[in-house]
């Protein structure tokens, strides 16, 4: 049985990689999608604390999971305007590398 | 979860999320993204979070990867793929990721219990659904139904969005 530490690493390591991806990548369709890696790596932490933390009943403690429910639908409807601004903005410009996206006004 | 399906899991979750960044072809960092959503689906069913993961599958493997795919090929990318990588941002991108690494990894190491095994939940409960969804209509009702006007703003933002003339 794996310990919670070990699940937190797993989590911080899957955020860590979002991270970078936003940090490292130009292209804005591989940034979005590494910020819904780092998304779903603060789903799995809250997962392992709601499998930890057992209450009275001895079942999880369920209001995390209600949380990361919420969390991925947020992150759907997000996920699909991300997109249709990404989209606008290709018929704006013809390009998804941001430093070619660098004036506010166009 | 025995040890061994956790770490075949997570290394699933790990390689293919790194792949993510890696590939130069953004049509193959969205199916490394699938697979990635799927090993972490896998995990939340390690952690006895049944819906979560179905939940998982179906919204992100499911619709979030079409909606991706759907986009990446809508254009077309190759002129991408021959950009020159700029050293310095590699350097300071990685040097800035490693030390948030290194940070998580020391607020982990003073966590109390994180050394421990979860503790054991009664065998005959495993429907989690059912406590989850009476979770969500009773005590999270409100919030539930602001989620519902949010998921409607946002269809016809996407529809304003996607006229094909902007004013």
């Amino acid at each position: 049985m794996a310990t919670l530490g070990q699940y937190l690493i797993v989590s911080g390591l899957l955020f860590t990689i979002g991270f970078a991806g936003v940090m490292l990548r130009r292209n804005i369709i591989i940034i979005f999608m590494s910020l819904e890696l780092m998304l779903n790596a603060a789903n799995l932490s809250l997962v392992a604390f709601s499998r930890y933390r057992v209450g009275a009943d001895g079942l999880p403690n369920y209001n995390a999971q209600v949380f990361v429910f919420f969390i991925i639908t947020v992150a759907a409807a997000e996920v699909a305007l991300g997109l249709a601004i990404i989209v606008a903005l290709y018929r704006a410009r013809q390009t998804t590398h941001v430093e070619d996206i660098s004036t506010l006004k166009f | 979860m025995p040890s061994l399906l956790f770490w075949i899991f997570a290394a699933v979750t790990l390689v293919f999320g790194a792949a993510v960044v890696l590939n130069r072809n953004p049509v193959a960092s969205a199916l490394s993204l699938a697979l990635s959503f799927l090993g972490l689906a896998a995990l939340f069913m390690g952690l006895d979070a049944f819906f979560i993961g179905i939940i998982q599958v179906l919204v992100y493997a499911g619709a979030v990867m079409v909606l991706f795919l759907f986009i990446i090929m809508l254009f077309d990318l190759r002129a991408e793929e021959r950009r020159r990588i700029n050293k310095v941002a590699v350097v300071g991108g990685s040097a800035v990721s490693l030390a948030l690494f290194v940070q998580i990894c020391l607020v982990i190491a003073e966590l109390r219990g994180a050394h421990d095994q979860f503790p054991p939940l009664p065998a005959t409960r495993t429907d989690d659904v059912r406590d989850i969804g009476l979770l969500l209509f009773n005590n999270f009702n409100l919030p539930f139904q602001v989620i519902g006007v949010l998921v409607l703003v946002a269809t016809i933002g996407v529809i304003v969005l996607s006229k094909r003339e902007l004013r």
